[in-house]
């Protein structure tokens, strides 16, 4: 299942963990891999995910070996070795690490003793095996971590635990397009809890720094239905850390103070404080929210309360918990597109009971045209139902008067900066979003 | 050269064209070193990412407006499909054609099919492709993997032609086969001249096919002027239109790179003419380009009326344009061919043109004309250029050559490269459409662009002031090219 012929892809091979690589302060990708791996990540994880760009050392300005005819004939590894010098000398970073594409994982370069070369030379380089065939980029980011942590950090011994400090283990740099508003949001959260963050991506994190002090964190927090989670295993075996699997990105009122309050129990927080912050924060969102009531009451019949979420797991669960537990939608068509390992899907769809509704449970599907067949069947049963998914959905949308707002790669035609639909404010924003998708058409 | 379409495969450029990656130097002596020879291709010991073959292939092939194309690769090979969607459907407009999504599978491989061999998943795929598509034709692109694990594309495509009576396209381009990219592009064409163009019926003496992108129809009112039509190809054509692609009176392009494969593989198979001139950008190539062109319909007089016409028509306007303009200096970063198309115009701007750096040369082109070689058109049209550079993309290395050359302003083409001018505070014009560019009002939008861009400098100045580029100090004041290969011949 999941590994046959795809239409309309929505995620890329293990190698699209470039982007997790560059989502790290001053960490740079070195692609041992063919010419045109390295732009076609840039292009479907960078300019069709909400226009996100190169950023600092993304896009053509990644190091690569761009494989040729005679590495494959003879091996690429003298050719690995220039690159990583160059890039040392030529990249101003922190972190190097290479990865590997299908032409080197078939020829069989010898890339981590390379990079444990470097290694021992004073160099921080690392590798992972994100050959394509492997798998996708929700693996190649979680290779990626790995490689980090078992390469480059120590044993942790000499690392006393910050009773303060937590791990973020939670969305995939690029391939969530929101990602840096949503790793800013979470980072906020936690510290109106007093904690701090190990944001580890984007520019609200602090780069190597954080990463050397994830072995010193009182406890790791994943915050997806399943990415993250290898990583916080490994971490548990390595530091004794214990980790908090909360599912649900928290996306409005209800689910963010159901995970604050989560997180308050996992690291024993003072519930006067948890209960503080909420009841702060509640004040605020529904003061705006009751003002919206006005306009929700007297439109409501023209406005859409049937959605349908085309996404991953980690999107489609967040808002539609969001959608149904605050706002009294019901849920259509749950489909989830990352194509999760047969390991996880069981869990992964417990996780989704609660969303539940005519439709059944959640699909996992990952083939586009067998996500239209069945999207085009679920907007039969209603006209103006909410449709969260991609660009690829423009013409289902539009034949069945559906409001299509884009959550899911890929993402084309809107600009996505620090927009997020996380937490409080997060909730808020989501709801001009929909609602202003039903104005925005009114004549 | 004689392209041999027998062959399932197009020679690569580097052996076909003698095309290369790396120089440094006066535009005049790359075009001797170019007639003499004595320049090879090497890439530098350090690289930053290319693009590949397959990239170029598969974006024409995907813009067939009613085939079905089928990618043999692992997942991440299709993460341009998206790209190639807006743009096919934006095309569609183009063309006054409803929206529709692209037709487009991955097969998807796995690591099972690296192991046991990808050809069964290929031909399955195939078959469903016809199922969901009802394809005119079914066009497979190769990737690395299936190339190096050796599946027989050839016989699978033969295979499945036979069962579903539907032409089985193969375009061979596996990424690491030629450092080239646009290697890709002959990919394409060569699949199209030997699957599906079919001698003439008939002869339309008042079509002409122009090779190019997703760009606006800006060559119809231009080619109306003579009272001729546009053939775009190859996007959003229908499998149809290619195969009867041999009946136009000539053959152009906005790109001497992209195009002269298919115009000399149709005028080799089919007699139809290349127009000998270089594309209409700027006031001389367009003049040339009308004069090639009405001599081949055989409207030579009525082309010359239309040159003054022109000419006296925009004048006033481009008076206007130079006086903001002249004097500014300017760089450009492009594709070889349509570089020089830019820095045609800017010559004709009255901008004092600093040189330029071109993703590759190649020493010939396809076809005999020395009308379209295109850097000694440049060089004849503007003089030498004391600064040309052919880089593979690299960015490390532009932004120590725009750092030693300051221009006031930079003209690019291709995604990802031009971005480095702004964020050094340059401002920058980006060619996004290279067909609006064209003729004699193409000379008049991109003078007003410019002018456009110029007075909207703060944004770059600004950016500039809070950029800092991903090179370490000592790099930003190195030799550009001081990681070339020995060996360049310069």
């Amino acid at each position: 299942m999941g590994s046959e012929a795809l239409e309309q892809p929505r995620y890329v091979c293990a190698i699209g963990a470039q982007q997790t690589v560059l989502a790290i302060p001053r960490a740079i990708p070195i692609v041992h891999a063919g010419p045109g791996c390295s732009s076609k990540i840039s292009g479907a994880l960078g300019d069709q995910a909400g226009l996100q760009g190169a950023g600092y050392a993304g896009g053509s300005a990644v190091p690569s070996t761009n494989f040729s005819e005679s590495e494959v004939v003879f091996g690429g590894e003298q050719k690995l070795r220039s690159t990583i010098d160059g890039t040392l000398k030529v990249m101003d970073g922190d972190l190097f690490v290479i990865l590997t594409g299908c032409t080197s994982d078939i020829v069989g370069d010898d890339v981590t003793s390379i990079a444990a070369e470097y290694r021992q030379s004073g160099f921080p380089v690392v590798n992972a095996e994100t050959g394509g065939f492997k798998g996708n980029n929700y693996l190649g980011h979680e290779l990626v971590m790995l490689a980090i942590i078992e390469q480059f950090l120590g044993n942790g011994q000499e690392s006393p635990v910050d009773p303060g400090l937590v791990n973020v283990f939670s969305v995939i740099p690029c391939q969530d397009a929101f990602w840096r508003g949503d790793l800013r949001t979470i980072k906020m959260l936690l510290e109106r809890l007093g904690l701090r963050a190990n944001i580890l991506f984007g520019y609200d994190s602090a780069g190597l720094g954080e990463w050397r002090n994830i072995p010193s964190a009182r406890f790791n927090l994943v915050l997806s239905p399943w990415v993250g989670l290898e990583t916080a295993r490994t971490l548990e075996t390595r530091y004794g850390t214990p980790f908090l699997h909360w599912p649900a990105l928290p996306v409005g009122a209800v689910e963010t103070s159901r995970f604050l309050r989560a997180i308050g129990d996992f690291a024993q927080i003072d519930p006067r404080i948890v209960k503080s912050v909420i009841d702060d924060e509640e004040e605020i969102f529904y003061g705006y929210l009751g003002s919206a009531a006005d306009f929700l009451t007297e439109a409501r019949n023209g406005l859409p309360l049937l959605f349908h979420a085309v996404a991953d797991s980690a999107y489609a669960l967040a808002l539609g918990r969001f959608l149904v537990n605050e706002m009294g939608f019901s849920p259509g068509l749950i489909c989830a597109t990352e194509n999760p390992p047969e390991s996880e899907r069981c869990q992964v769809s417990v996780q989704f009971e609660d969303l539940a509704g005519d439709f059944g449970p959640v699909v996992f599907e990952n083939d586009g045209g067998l996500i239209q067949d069945r999207l085009d069947q679920a907007l039969d049963t209603e006209r103006g139902a909410l449709i969260l998914a991609s660009s690829w959905e423009k013409d289902l949308a539009a034949r069945h008067d559906g409001h299509l707002l884009r959550v899911s790669l890929p993402i084309y035609d809107r600009l996505i900066m620090g927009h997020s639909y996380l937490g409080y404010e997060g909730g808020l924003r989501f709801l001009e979003d929909i609602y202003n998708l039903v104005l925005g058409k009114s004549a | 050269m004689v392209i041999d379409l027998n062959a399932p495969e197009a020679i690569i450029r580097e052996h076909r064209l003698g095309s290369v990656l790396s120089y440094r130097g006066p535009a005049s002596e790359l075009c001797r070193l170019s007639r003499t020879g004595g320049l090879s291709c090497h890439d530098n010991t350090f690289n930053q990412c290319g693009d590949c073959s397959a990239q170029r292939a598969m974006l024409p092939i995907s813009q067939i407006r009613d085939g079905a194309m089928v990618n043999h690769a692992p997942i991440g090979c299709a993460g341009d499909f998206s790209l190639f969607n807006s743009q096919f459907r934006r095309g569609l407009g183009y063309r006054g054609l409803p929206a529709n999504n692209l037709r487009a599978l991955s097969t998807n491989l796995t690591e099972s099919d690296m192991v046991y061999g990808g050809a069964d998943k290929l031909a399955r795929t195939i078959r469903l492709a016809n199922q969901r598509f009802s394809p005119a034709a079914i066009f497979i692109t190769t990737s690395c993997a299936s190339g190096i694990i050796g599946d027989d594309v050839e016989q699978v495509s033969q295979e499945a032609e036979a069962e579903l009576g539907v032409p089985i396209v193969p375009v061979y381009c596996e990424g690491f086969k030629s450092r080239i990219w646009t290697t890709g592009f002959d990919a394409c064409y060569h699949s199209i001249l030997r699957k599906l163009v079919k001698p003439p019926k008939v002869k339309r003496r008042n079509l002409i096919n122009i090779m190019g992108f997703t760009n606006e129809p800006a060559f119809t009112p231009f080619l109306a002027k003579l009272g001729l039509e546009a053939n775009y190809l190859v996007h959003q054509s229908s499998v149809e239109e290619l195969g009867r692609m041999s009946e136009a009176a000539a053959s152009a392009h906005m790109c001497e790179t992209l195009g002269t494969y298919l115009a000399r593989g149709l005028e080799q198979e089919f007699g139809v003419p290349e127009v000998p001139s270089p594309p209409p950008y700027g006031l001389d190539w367009s003049d040339r380009w009308l004069r090639a062109v009405g001599q081949i319909t055989d409207r030579s007089d009525l082309a010359e009326k239309v040159i003054i016409e022109e000419r006296r028509r925009i004048g006033p306007k481009l008076e206007e344009i130079r006086k903001e303009l002249s004097g500014l200096s300017v760089y450009a970063v492009a594709g070889a061919s349509f570089g020089h198309s830019m820095l045609a115009i800017c010559q004709d701007l009255g901008l004092k043109v600093l040189g330029m750096t071109g993703f590759h040369h190649d020493l010939r082109f396809d076809n005999d004309y020395e009308e379209t070689n295109s850097l000694n058109n440049a060089v004849d049209l503007i003089g030498d250029m004391p600064h040309y550079h052919v880089c593979n993309k690299q960015p490390y290395q532009l932004v120590n050559i725009l750092g030693q050359l300051k221009p006031d302003l930079l003209m690019g083409r291709h995604e990802g490269l031009p971005v480095a001018g702004v964020k050094m505070g340059i401002p920058t014009f980006f060619a996004s459409d290279a067909n609006l560019m064209i003729g004699y009002d193409g000379l008049v939008y991109t003078g007003r662009m410019i002018i456009r861009v110029l007075r909207s400098r703060n944004f770059a100045r600004n950016l500039a002031r809070h950029s800092r580029p991903p090179y370490t100090d000592w790099w930003l004041t190195q030799d550009p090219f001081m990681f070339r290969r020995s060996g360049d011949g310069f």
